[in-house]
């Protein structure tokens, strides 16, 4: 049975329908979820995608994390299901604090749209079960408010408990700390990634490498059925 | 009640790297200012609030600041409250 992936549309989300496409490729029953609902109808999984929900006005993601459908989204990732948060989706989790740390403007200031390295750093998420540790992606990004900022605690924390997801490879773009791509909850169920993994999910589109996340999220719903709830890697994600 | 004025003043935490900041600073230098050691760049909003005491419309303030207007992570804040009994 396929998952049901709620991909939730805020004023300004400009990757919903590519997220919605990427989520349908890799076999998931996605749908549209419209910021004000307050029903995420029986969600597997919450896709935030990327854009500039309300012209990113005050911070990015800051308004957004107010909407409506975010108790929905918060209620369901405290309940221990999967939540992705890609580029402005990253920076709202951030915002919610459903994710430590925040998103700064690039260090660079420009805003940056090209394909970058990232290697996969921990495959006990829903969303990189699939992937091999240090697989090398190449994923397109497209952020102006890309560096992620964690304070030194934080910073080691993260190291620590192995809950950097991705990393830059070679070169990082926007000045993040520890070149951190993308990361996790604590509980392993809510992440975020500032590249696009739904822009590459094909040839047509220079690659295949970003249908790896759509498929890792599939695929995590077959593990769950199977009884092993996402106990990935050794992990258990405290669901 | 009475109205109060609030000014915020929202600026990127000191330890963190604000590229604005520095492309103010180099800008500045470039058109014969060498004596900036340092520019920085934050926000300035401004608030027009009824609340029945001074004291009131601060803590409001902090709150509003806390919830929404600055982001502990990245951000540091500063208040102003002005007006409230002298028919400010």
């Amino acid at each position: 049975m396929s998952k049901r992936v709620a991909v939730v549309v805020f004023p300004g989300s400009n990757c919903d329908a590519d997220t919605l496409a990427a989520a349908r490729a890799a076999g998931s029953d996605a749908y549209y979820v419209w910021h004000r609902d307050t029903d995420l109808r029986q969600a597997d999984v919450v896709i935030l995608p990327g854009g500039f929900s309300y012209g990113d006005y005050l911070r990015s993601g800051a308004i957004a994390r107010f909407s409506p459908v975010m108790r929905a989204v918060e209620a369901h990732a405290l309940g221990g299901g999967p939540v992705l948060g890609i580029c402005n989706g990253f920076q709202i989790l951030c915002e919610a604090g459903l994710l430590s740390g925040g998103l700064m403007r690039n260090a660079r200031l420009k805003f940056l749209s090209r394909p970058v390295r990232v290697r996969v750093e921990a495959t006990d998420t829903p969303f990189t079960c699939l992937s091999t540790t240090g697989e090398e992606l190449v994923l397109p990004i497209a952020h102006g408010d890309g560096r992620y900022v964690a304070d030194a605690h934080t910073a080691a924390e993260l190291e620590a408990d192995a809950r950097v997801v991705w990393r830059y490879v070679g070169d990082n773009p926007n000045g993040s700390t520890n070149d951190i791509a993308g990361i996790c909850s604590v509980a392993r169920n809510v992440v975020g990634i500032m590249p696009h993994p739904e822009r590459r999910n094909e040839a047509l589109l220079g690659g295949p490498d970003g249908a790896r996340v759509f498929q890792s999220m599939e695929a995590g719903h077959a593990t769950q059925h199977a009884g092993a709830l996402r106990a990935v890697g050794g992990r258990h994600d405290g669901m | 009640m009475a109205p109060f004025r609030i000014e915020v003043r929202v600026m990127p935490r000191a330890a963190l790297l604000d590229p604005q900041g520095q492309a103010v600073e180099h800008a500045l230098h470039a058109l014969g200012f060498p004596e900036v050691r340092q520019a920085r760049v934050g926000k300035h909003l401004v608030l027009e609030v009824e609340a029945p005491t001074r004291e009131d419309a601060a803590a409001r303030a902090r709150a509003m600041c806390d919830r929404l207007l600055a982001n502990p992570v990245t951000e540091d804040y500063l208040l102003a409250v002005d007006g409230g009994g002298k028919g400010a």
